[in-house]
């Protein structure tokens, strides 16, 4: 089985670089192939690691303790989501998405301003002037660092601000804070690149050296 | 009614999550905890509503015999064969064992056609970053500028090849340290720039939508 698993693995890798010359059946086939498989994943993923295990084992628990009838109201608003297949009564599914809508408002609205808003804002009030502790001489490179920091949190705050006109100090600022948001773009974009890259030499490496054997 | 009720649904269960936030005792506590069970059982149901959806579609263009009805049946096939292997290895294992565990044929599809498939479907995208790096690394301004130096140091520090140019030279990595001190510096502040904006922005979308102002997701307009 372990054989025939690289086989298949090598001719669907082989059927998806296939469309780098260009769109043909080979290529369609192994994305319809994936399509439905990930498809499948998911859904068994998500049947027993939230039906079954949440809600199954609370209603039905096997271990004596008592049963969690609460879990009915979550399957129940589970079961009006699949309405939305029906068009006759579809917009019955707004009840549920607007529970997820609500939840997910709620919660990331504290996780954000906790996480994203408050740490941030802590962690960009360091030192600026960093000094070694036994020499009691300034650290340069970290100095420049730290000063960066903040004109870049502060500029790139101030290119967010659109109540305001970017005219006078107020205009250049932002213009600074543009500077450090295409370093960062760039950056990332960079890094988004060379992480392509390693997946494309995993793959390269996986048929040369998995199916071929033309690596050791 | 069909309005008012999902605004009200929507409203309670924000403010639920909100104030256990601040109040993690009775009953806001054990109401976030019910509700957390609840929110993951009907985001199973939203996943499975996709895969119903996908089916449905899929068959309306095979009954209408569309170009791609081929691809339509294989979705298809596909899809119902890695339901029932996984019903299979879920249902017929132990209390203790998993779909997931190794050796079980739904490990074999997700090791061997899951898994390839979704990393060369990624890998792929290095060809088309390739092109899409030609385009905008052009140096038209100074901002385009800043993004190009950025970007080809970040990737320059990640490959031996500058490395071992600069070796006849230096044996100090330079480009990999400048890459480094990129990442450690403009790039933190523009990333907390962003993340400090990305929040405020979210929670004024979050309390619109608690308060009832924002009611596009219940088919309303802001």
């Amino acid at each position: 089985m372990e054989l025939l698993g690289i086989w298949v693995a090598a001719l669907l890798t082989l059927g998806i670089f296939s469309f780098l010359y260009k769109d043909n059946p080979v290529y369609k086939i192994c994305e319809s192939i994936f399509i439905g498989v990930s498809a499948g994943y998911w859904a068994i993923a998500n049947f027993f690691d939230a039906l079954h295990k949440k809600f199954w084992i609370g209603v039905f628990p096997t271990d004596g303790s008592d049963p969690d009838y609460f879990l009915w109201f979550g399957a129940l608003l589970g079961v009006l989501m699949l309405m939305r297949l029906s068009s006759k009564i579809g917009w019955i599914a707004r009840w549920p998405l607007a529970f997820i809508v609500g939840a997910t408002a709620g919660l990331y609205m504290m996780l954000y301003f906790v996480s994203n808003a408050m740490n941030q804002v802590s962690s960009t009030m360091r030192d600026v002037i960093v000094v070694n502790s036994d020499t009691q001489l300034i650290i340069w490179g970290e100095t420049v660092g730290s000063i960066l920091i903040v004109i870049g949190v502060v500029s790139g705050l101030v290119y967010f601000f659109f109540s305001k006109e970017h005219k006078g100090i107020f205009g250049r600022t932002a213009r600074v804070g543009i500077w450090f948001l295409m370093i960062t773009f760039g950056a990332h974009f960079g890094y988004t690149v060379m992480s392509r890259m390693s997946l494309l030499i995993g793959r390269i490496d996986f048929l040369f050296r998995d199916w071929l054997h033309l690596l050791k | 009614m069909r309005r008012e009720i999902p605004l009200i649904i929507t409203t309670v269960a924000g403010l639920v999550f909100a104030v256990s936030y601040f109040i993690p005792h009775w009953p806001f506590g054990e109401a976030e905890s019910i509700f957390g069970d609840w929110v993951a059982i009907i985001q199973a149901f939203a996943i499975w509503l996709g895969a119903l959806n996908l089916v449905k579609v899929s068959l309306e263009k095979i009954y209408r015999k569309k170009e791609d009805a081929l691809y339509a049946g294989i979705i298809i096939v596909c899809l119902l064969l890695t339901i029932a292997v996984g019903f299979y290895d879920g249902f017929t294992g132990g209390p203790q064992s998993s779909f997931r565990d190794t050796g079980t044929s739904f490990d074999w599809i997700y090791r061997f056609v899951y898994t390839p498939l979704t990393s060369t479907m990624f890998a792929m995208l290095a060809f088309f970053v390739a092109s899409a790096s030609y385009r905008a690394f052009r140096a038209r301004n100074f901002e385009a500028t800043l993004l190009l130096i950025a970007g080809f140091f970040v990737m320059g520090g990640r490959v031996p090849l500058f490395h071992l140019l600069l070796k006849p030279f230096t044996d100090v990595p330079y480009f990999s340290e400048f890459a480094g001190w990129i990442m450690a510096y403009p790039l933190t502040a523009g990333m907390t720039a962003i993340m400090i904006g990305i929040a405020l922005g979210i929670m004024s979308s979050s309390l619109r939508i608690i308060l009832g102002i924002e009611r596009s997701h219940i088919g309303g307009g802001a």
